[in-house]
């Protein structure tokens, strides 16, 4: 590989690339990632939630939002979870929720991604006083429990949808930076850097063309472990009446409606069992990538 | 995604050949470093804190003064004025430092009270959940985290993974309710919540934490009233910082399991236990240290869920209140305070780890 990447920097780059991959295809195991059990079990569960969002009206007996005068009415046959404080039907509630807490979930997590992806990039690309910066300013948001820092920029803010997100990318973004920013550290002195930067290449290029491609792996990994994080902080916040504003159908939230009478056990039961499947899927389905994955290629370091 | 500080393992093969003048040094240079990479920490913090109340749509001139004093130009010069509002912003920012060093949080809008006040009050009922919480957990967690790795890959070892999962995909405030629906009103074998049932008084205050304040008055029936309200909460509250040591106890110590000196160890016909007490266990624990400030940051965070559902009177309940009413003195008070014990705590694990494995002071 040495004397490759000293003749030809794109063949180099390819085999960088293609190592990550076939970890994942299963070259030294035996069976690609996608034929594990876990994985199968944890992908069917993702891809229901996923269908059961985008099919969430026709699925949904009744109306997420409409009241009725039929409260507090315990799974039946009409009601398969039952209704909740307000007569709502907690099955279309639990149903119409995914189409919240999914895309909302990849929002976060995209975003975080995009923004502490492009600060590491540049950080660890440029180095010196910027990387000092962006890592001190990492320093400070880790300064903060997530849920506490979170909860003080949506206090801030006001609470709403769009800004329980802000609050959430705000506390999230700097992994990462640091996965971001050390893997661009490894490469940095490479040969194919230093060749298409002798070849005139302007440093924007050589950041897109060859810096991202062989550094975002770890961090796409990385971003499939946060979605759990991100659907689990997303349902703490609005179940602290701090997300998506009523009557919305959040899981957190419906969660929270549940603890104002306990023997009414099915109007929070359901919707925290929809999160613990989202959430059990996503951090199986992490762990699966990790294990294939070096975990110290993992860390923020 | 934690803070962990990590040595380059080669760092303490290059240090220089030849006698050392002053042995001393790194280890307080490293303290040294520390503390200030630490206040300048803290600095940043209360900048955040600061730029937090700077940002809030909303004038505190306009949410303070009556319609006809805001008509009154020199009403509000004068609030401007007894506020600070007329200086420029990083005089204001000195101010509030200047009132942070005294101990002067601000005030809360919704109890009227001091913030540092306030704090004073529900921090003790924390404490009284984190404390027993981290030491059980700590034990639970290094214990099944062990003994996943020596069953690495059996059956032990995949039940304790999927349980640890479990802990970590299940929301704190969904699982205090399912345990105060079993334990409480299905079963009735714990209070519903609170810290003490009706008709008794509070200890007199010495920690705060009512159990002990009333161990140490020799009130036994209180203390064995505010034990049981204890129960369910770090339950809970265990569960979830369990699930994440057992993780990384059982990833930290399946990698000494595959070093050359256990296997020296089992050749040489030394029995299990023994391999497993004195060398698998000391080098172990050794990266654990750090991750419990990691797990010490998750139990502050659940604790905000977890006394909101058992109506515990703690930080995370007032952290809670002030946010959800929007009183911002409040709310940003109780994170700086939050953020000033994580960073303590996580200085206090790199100091030890740094006292601990000589390889991380270095570099």
């Amino acid at each position: 590989m040495t004397t490759l990447a000293h003749a030809d920097p794109k063949a180099a780059k390819s085999l960088r690339r293609r190592s990550w991959l076939r970890r994942l295809r299963g070259a030294d195991t035996g069976r690609p990632i996608w034929r594990q059990p876990v994985t199968v079990v944890a992908l069917s569960i993702l891809a229901a939630w996923l269908l059961i969002a985008l099919a969430a009206p026709l699925i949904a007996p009744y109306d997420p939002i409409a009241q009725s005068i039929d409260t507090y009415q315990p799974p039946t046959g009409a009601h398969w979870f039952g209704t909740d404080s307000l007569g709502r039907d907690v099955f279309s509630r639990v149903v119409h929720g995914a189409r919240l807490s999914i895309p909302l979930a990849l929002a976060i997590v995209a975003l975080a991604l995009l923004l502490g992806g492009l600060l590491g990039l540049v950080a660890g690309y440029v180095g010196r006083l910027l990387d000092e910066a962006v890592m001190r300013l990492t320093d400070l948001v880790f300064a903060f429990p997530q849920i506490i820092l979170a909860m003080a920029v949506t206090a801030a803010f006001g609470p709403s949808t769009g800004n329980a997100i802000l609050a959430l990318v705000i506390v999230s973004w700097p992994v990462y930076a640091r996965v971001i920013r050390s893997a661009v550290l490894t490469i940095r002195g490479e040969d194919y850097l230093n060749a298409s930067r002798l070849l005139g290449v302007g440093p924007i290029r050589t950041l897109r063309r060859d810096v991202l491609p062989n550094s975002v792996g770890p961090a796409i990994v990385l971003a499939t472990l946060e979605l759990g994080n991100a659907v689990l902080l997303l349902a703490a916040l609005s179940f602290l009446g701090l997300g998506p504003r009523p009557p919305a159908a959040e899981w957190g939230s419906m969660v929270a409606l549940g603890a104002q009478d306990l023997s009414m056990w099915w109007v929070s039961v359901f919707p925290g069992l929809a999160i613990l499947t989202v959430v059990l899927a996503f951090n199986v389905l992490g762990d699966a990538l990790r294990d294939r994955l070096d975990p110290r290629y993992m860390n923020g370091r | 995604m934690t803070t962990v500080t990590q040595g380059t393992p080669g760092a303490a093969v290059t240090a220089a050949p030849g006698p050392r003048p002053r042995r001393r040094r790194p280890v307080l240079a490293y303290v040294a470093k520390r503390l200030v990479i630490t206040i300048g920490l803290l600095l940043g913090v209360t900048v955040l804190t600061f730029g937090l109340v700077q940002v809030v749509p909303g004038d505190p001139v306009t949410a303070n003064l009556s319609d006809q004093a805001l008509n009154d130009p020199a009403a509000v010069a004068a609030f401007q004025a007894k506020w600070g509002l007329d200086q420029p912003v990083y005089v204001q920012y000195l101010h509030y430092l200047g009132n942070l060093l005294h101990g002067d949080l601000g005030t809360s809008q919704q109890t009227g009270r001091a913030v540092a006040e306030d704090l004073l009050q529900y921090v003790p009922a924390t404490m009284e959940l984190a404390i027993p919480t981290m030491l059980l957990a700590l034990l639970l967690g290094t214990g099944i985290g062990m003994l996943a790795a020596v069953r690495n890959g059996r059956l032990t070892d995949q039940l304790i993974r999927v349980g640890a999962l479990l802990g970590l995909s299940t929301p704190p405030f969904w699982l205090s309710l399912v345990v105060l629906y079993l334990f409480f009103y299905r079963f009735g074998l714990a209070p519903s919540g609170g810290r003490l049932s009706p008709g008794f008084t509070p200890p007199d205050t010495v920690t705060g934490m009512y159990t002990v304040d009333a161990m140490l008055a020799g009130q036994w029936e209180l203390a064995w009233d505010a034990a049981q309200h204890l129960l369910l909460p770090i339950l809970v509250l265990t569960c979830l910082t369990v699930a994440i040591l057992v993780r990384f106890v059982r990833s930290s110590m399946l990698e000494v399991l595959g070093q050359d000196y256990i296997k020296a160890a089992y050749a040489k016909g030394l029995p299990t236990g023994l391999v497993l007490r004195r060398h698998l266990l000391r080098a172990g624990l050794v990266p654990v240290i750090t991750v419990s400030g990691l797990a010490f940051a998750s139990l502050l965070s659940g604790t905000v869920l977890v006394e909101n559902i058992f109506g515990w009177p703690g930080l995370g309940q007032y952290a809670y209140r002030s946010a959800s009413a929007l009183d911002l003195p409040a709310i940003l008070g109780a994170s700086l305070f939050v953020a000033l014990v994580y960073t303590l705590v996580n200085l206090t694990v790199d100091l030890l780890y740094g006292l601990i494995d000589p390889r991380i002071r270095i570099s």
